[in-house]
């Protein structure tokens, strides 16, 4: 599967990195290449063999339902660029 | 062209656990702004989710309740998304592999027959911080104390077919989650909100209609309203021969109207993937019977004991199981009074129509069951008629009190005493010459309609306290004497 230079750059937006125009057909280029493999791979024959949603070989350990950190606000505030009346502050998101 | 309405919930529900799903900070509404964060709700690299037991043991339990398949093994999946109150840039959910599968839920319809509705799915999810969009100079503010907040997303089939069903089926779950305890069903509060997909198909038509998500409605009312005002927007549009377009909409409930989100985001793509960050939670038969094993009383199982042993009729019982806090209010109610027909009809009506006017639900109602039961005991024991049980309970309703005290004040003691009846009697006879000779000139067949006034006068005369049934009595047969 070849990538288009417009889908590099939808997924540039998804991934909200910025990619110059010249960067994007290498980009283009390089993740063609790795899609190459995946469809070499998906030639191996897989019926009966269930799909992997984790490579260990361990389940999920539970935590009890307990309340155990204090409120660090101070600390996390401390190194947070903006923030006022104890919110954090982002460029405005909606006009 | 005839329209039919297809409606299908997707219903948010903030688990009543005491710290969040992934970490230890404290989960729960109302806190200081960032007082209940962790490095992993703030989304530092490096810190790792750490999944929460008890929010387990509540989807499970969700899940057994409406009769679903639970799933022994779920996979939590990252989707993908930007925005400031979600700082790891992804929201942890499951997709592919969620907690709960297939089940249902039956609702009651306005003719009283029963519909099934289909529950596709549920899975646990984070909930997200929130964003304040008032200045900051320019900027929004963030609060992420309700990041890592357990989330229940239950999923419907599209089984609704118009805004009364969507209502009845988000009571309904909000009776089966606040009975099994797995959450405080505050919909004020943001514990318990829903989108509805919306949309409209001509009848008889089997393809569905494009359809519009109406995002965050966080009241029964809202619902309804909601939804009818965009199956309105819907019909406009389709009948003026236009298209309808795939989109999220708003609310606004001061505007009664739905509007197209503001929304730069590019169309849904949230590429999700399983979470390298958690394995996949196994859980085996044992576990899910024991959760099965402790569920309480469900609403369909106490209307049905509603019916069998208090003797009620399938539609009060039914009424009455639809909320926890209703049905517990009922009983407590019952258990003063010993009269559960009684305790019915005041419940589904007096204070139905109380909570209606003033527009409260039953968990702030003024009267408490215990008044209550003690009103309907002075109406049992003949102490006040139906008239001057309304008086107290309005009065208790608005004031307070206690309901011997308020009798007492008011002077609205039965009178039973027929020497005091017969007295007024007399003396509304003696002062009514007029209408005695008309009464006197009637038919015999008119006189009965024509007491009326005379049983008016005398129960202004008792201040509405005299016996009805006495004075009726009385009254006719001294009017009768005279003719």
């Amino acid at each position: 599967m070849a990538l288009e230079n417009a889908d590099i750059e939808k997924i540039a937006v998804l991934a909200r990195l910025q990619v110059t125009p010249s960067e994007t057909n290498d980009y283009a280029n390089s993740i063609s290449s790795i899609l190459s493999l995946m469809d070499q791979m998906q030639l191996v024959n897989t019926d009966g063999v269930e799909p992997l949603s984790n490579p260990h070989d361990a389940t999920q350990r539970l935590r009890k339902d307990e309340v155990t950190c204090d409120n660090q606000r101070e600390a996390f505030i401390a190194i947070a660029p903006a923030t006022e009346d104890g919110l954090y502050l982002v460029p405005k998101v909606i006009d | 062209m005839s329209w039919e309405i297809v409606i299908g919930l997707e219903i948010h529900v903030q688990l009543a656990t005491k710290s969040k799903l992934f970490s230890g900070a404290k989960a729960g509404f109302g806190a200081a702004p960032n007082t209940q964060t962790t490095l992993v709700d703030l989304g530092m690299p490096g810190a790792l989710p750490v999944f929460n037991q008890e929010a387990l043991r509540m989807a499970v339990a969700f899940g057994t309740a409406i009769d679903a398949e639970v799933c022994k093994h779920s996979v939590f999946a990252r989707k993908n998304y930007f925005y400031p109150d979600s700082p790891k840039g992804y929201q942890t959910s499951q997709m592919d592999h969620p907690i709960v599968g297939l089940g249902h839920l039956d609702i009651q319809l306005e003719d009283r027959s029963i519909k099934r509705i289909g529950v596709t799915r549920a899975h646990l999810e984070e909930d997200a911080g929130k964003s304040l969009h008032e200045d900051y100079d320019g900027m929004t503010g963030i609060d992420l104390n309700r990041s890592s907040t357990p989330l229940l997303e239950i999923v419907s089939e599209p089984d609704m077919r118009n805004a009364k069903e969507a209502v009845a089926y988000m009571r309904k779950m909000h009776a089966i989650v606040t009975t099994i305890g797995i959450s405080d069903g505050n919909m004020a509060e943001g514990s318990m909100r829903c989108d509805a997909n919306v949309s409209i198909r001509p009848k008889g038509q089997e393809k569905l209609g494009t359809r519009a998500e109406l995002k965050n409605i966080n009241s029964f009312k809202f619902i309804e309203r909601a939804i009818n005002v965009e199956v309105e927007r819907q019909i406009d549009i389709l009948e003026d021969g236009g298209k309808i377009v795939q989109e999220t909409r708003l609310y606004d409930s001061d505007k009664n109207e739905t509007r197209p989100m503001r929304s730069k985001e590019e169309a849904n793509d949230y590429r999700y993937f399983p979470c390298p960050d958690l394995l996949p939670v196994e859980i085996d038969d044992a576990y899910i019977d024991a959760i099965r094993q402790s569920l309480p009383e469900l609403p369909d199982q106490r209307s049905a004991r509603f019916v069998s042993q208090l003797g009620l009729s399938e539609y009060d019982a039914s009424v009455l199981s639809a909320s926890r806090t209703l049905a517990d209010y009922f009983e407590a109610v019952v258990l003063v009074c010993n009269d559960a027909k009684l305790s019915a009809n005041w419940v589904t009506g007096e204070l139905s129509k109380y909570m209606n006017q003033h527009n409260v639900e039953i968990d702030q109602v003024p009267v408490t069951a215990v008044h209550l039961g003690q009103l309907i005991n002075r109406i049992m024991d003949d102490t006040i008629n139906s008239k001057g049980a309304k008086a107290v309970f309005d009065e208790l309703w608005n004031q307070a009190g206690e309901v011997d005290a308020i009798i007492e004040a008011n002077g609205l003691k039965q009178v039973s005493d027929i020497g005091a009846i017969e007295a007024m009697v007399d003396d509304v006879i003696a002062s009514s010459p007029k209408q005695v000779q008309q009464y006197a000139d009637a038919e015999v067949e008119k006189r009965g309609k024509m007491l009326g006034f005379f049983m008016g006068q005398v129960m202004k005369a008792s201040k509405g306290s005299a016996n009805p049934g006495q004075v009726n009595g009385l009254l006719k047969k001294k009017l009768d004497l005279l003719c």
